[in-house]
């Protein structure tokens, strides 16, 4: 009989509606998935396009410690290193201080002053980079050359756009590690206060290490977003490649140089303009690995005290 | 009862010197009332805790059990909000006293929880956490292996001391937290429904090791199983609440005597089944 159909003709428009929406979505999902692919194809194919110049070469670009486009020198090593200097500073500044913030607003703080703090953080974290790239020009270098002295830290310097870096992030590293000390169970601080423990020694002694895997991943995503900081580098770190291990002194990121280059009015065709998508290719490739075992890392601690 | 009269800095010295005298009052609660914020969560409450003996809390849910338990070693110090007066004194020494440092009280009344919490560490390091923060200056491998025989799980785990303690079984997790409760040599053992979260066989072995440690420690267990209590322990309290949610001591007496021949109606009611 056809009863079914003259009884369920709602059941099964509701269901189309449901399979619109749930493709809609899909699709969704799948356009913001082939950007990124798409970001990567385009990286590659430019990247490829730099490195079949006959001045460049994959080994000189991994091993060269000078990068002078002027004069056919591609070697990406002082850019790589000044992005590994600042982000070193940024995570010294960020991790402990930001570690610290956790401690105090998951174990000690109370919900008033938890209420309060926690806006004023997730606020900072919406400020325009620009702004702090202007923070660390006019208020950052000019304090470390107060404290340095002038002849010893230069205008533009690592240093100073390094820990404007670990402000970033501080924020984000706070409110993360917060949520990591907050997800290991009440039952285990308990334990450590009923063998004698002091709130002290509960916190270093069991919450942390069990904690270590979650914050791990946020130290993991903090550095990642750490090494793909543009604008502040861009302004307060200097304006030329320079293989240093002086904070002090001015020496140009791998984002930086490519904001400066992207920015400027080389032509399409050069050699100049074709080197920032490999650069950019291996900022890509850093950073997603990064953020990809962040995630691995968060999601068995996060698996482990459901 | 005896009332030492030490200082409170040196409160703790004597402590397991004490020769175990039948019937000794090592803990007493005196007219203690416990609010959480504004609730009353226990009134009046008073009661002896003997040497050696096993003493059970039981009761209907709510009537503050875990309350009363927790005050015995400040736990409830650590819930904000919670309030007590009254008096529970140990060795005659008032546990609320200013100057009393809560941090020691509980090396020596240790507390072993509802859900087994064993730390997210190796079992030896479970063992030798409490030694370590309490500055233990012997063999730490004899304190796990002694530690881990009095709670009867040294068989079972003596080849695995490295391994993660999550990885054991639910009842084995709940001996090791209670061999970590003892490496740390207290004189009172506190649990709160040691054995609800484990099936019948591990909840058997419990009660066995409770029996066990009766020898040399003074255990105060809260349980809801009316056999339970009835195997393990020597006295018996039974809480009540009234109309207010408040809770309060019903009556206390020898566990036989409770059971068999309870003075209180409620408590004939409650033993029987017939409410909670
Ligand atoms: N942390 C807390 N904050 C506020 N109220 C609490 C808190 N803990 C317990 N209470 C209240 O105090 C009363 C006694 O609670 P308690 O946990 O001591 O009861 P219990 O006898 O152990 O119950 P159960 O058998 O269910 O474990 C209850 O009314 C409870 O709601
Ligand atoms: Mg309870």
């Amino acid at each position: 009989m056809t009863q079914r159909s003259i009884t369920h003709p709602f059941g099964k428009k509701r269901r189309l509606h449901e399979r619109v929406i749930e493709t809609i979505l899909f699709l969704f999902a799948l356009f913001s998935i082939m950007i990124t692919v798409g970001i990567a194809v385009i990286l590659i194919r430019e990247s490829f396009l730099f490195f079949s110049t006959p001045e460049v070469t994959l080994v000189g670009f991994f091993t060269g410690k000078t990068w002078q486009p002027m004069i056919d020198m591609f070697g990406f090593l002082p850019l790589l290193n000044a992005t590994i200097t600042t982000s070193v500073i940024a995570m010294l500044f960020a991790i402990p201080l930001g570690l610290f913030v956790a401690i105090y607003l998951a174990e000690y703080a109370t919900d008033k002053v938890r209420g309060r703090l926690k806006p004023i953080l997730e606020v900072l974290a919406g400020i325009p980079t620009i702004v702090y790239g202007y923070f660390a020009l006019t208020f950052m270098t000019p304090l470390l050359r107060s404290i340095f002295g002038q002849e010893t830290v230069e205008i533009y310097n690592t240093a100073s756009a390094g820990l404007v870096i670990g402000i970033l992030v501080l924020p984000m590293i706070a409110t993360m590690a917060e949520d990591a000390i907050s997800a290991v169970p009440k039952e285990l601080r308990l334990a450590g206060l009923a063998l004698g423990g002091t709130p002290i020694e509960t916190t270093f002694r069991v919450v942390i290490p069990a904690a270590l895997s979650g914050l791990s991943a946020t130290f993991l995503l903090a550095l990642s977003r750490a090494i793909g900081e543009t604008m502040i580098v861009a302004l307060a770190a200097g304006a030329g490649p320079n293989m240093t291990f002086n904070p002090f002194e001015a020496a140009e990121t791998i984002t930086g140089y490519i904001v400066r280059i992207s920015g400027g009015d080389v032509s399409y065709n050069s050699v100049d303009y074709n080197s920032i998508f490999a650069l950019g290719l291996v900022l890509f490739i850093i950073t997603f690995t990064l953020n990809l075992i962040s995630r691995k890392v968060s999601s068995l601690f996060y698996q482990e005290y459901e | 009862m005896k009332v030492m009269q030490a200082a409170a800095e040196e409160s703790f010295e004597f402590l397991g010197k004490s020769e175990a005298v039948e019937n000794q009052e090592i803990i007493t609660l005196e007219d203690v009332n416990i609010h959480y914020g504004s609730f009353h969560a226990v009134k009046n409450a008073s009661l002896p805790i003997y040497e050696k003996q096993v003493t059970a809390f039981i009761g209907p849910s709510g009537c503050g059990k875990s309350t009363v338990l927790r005050s015995i070693n400040r736990m409830n110090d650590m819930i904000r909000g919670a309030t007590i007066d009254g008096k529970v004194l140990f060795h005659g020494h008032d546990l609320y006293a200013k100057d009393v440092d809560p941090v020691l009280i509980r090396r020596s009344i240790g507390m072993v929880f509802q859900k087994p919490n064993p730390f997210p560490k190796s079992i030896y390091e479970n063992i030798t956490w409490g030694a370590k923060i309490n500055g233990f200056k012997g063999d730490y491998n004899e304190l796990v292996e002694t530690s881990l025989q009095k709670a009867a799980l040294w068989d079972e785990v003596k080849d695995k001391l490295k391994e993660n303690a999550l990885r054991l079984s639910g009842g084995q997790q709940q001996r090791l937290c209670i061999a970590r409760t003892l490496a740390v040599q207290p004189e009172v053992i506190l649990m709160d429904e040691p054995a609800s979260a484990l099936d019948p066989i591990a909840t058997g072995r419990i009660e066995e090791l409770i029996l066990e440690l009766k020898k040399y420690y003074t255990i105060v267990i809260v349980t809801h199983n009316m056999g339970q209590a009835s195997r393990v322990s020597d006295n018996t309290a039974f809480f009540m609440v009234d109309e207010g949610r408040t809770g309060y001591l019903e009556e206390y007496a020898p566990t036989e005597q409770l059971f068999l021949n309870p003075t209180h109606k409620k408590t004939e009611e409650y033993i029987s089944g017939k409410f909670g």
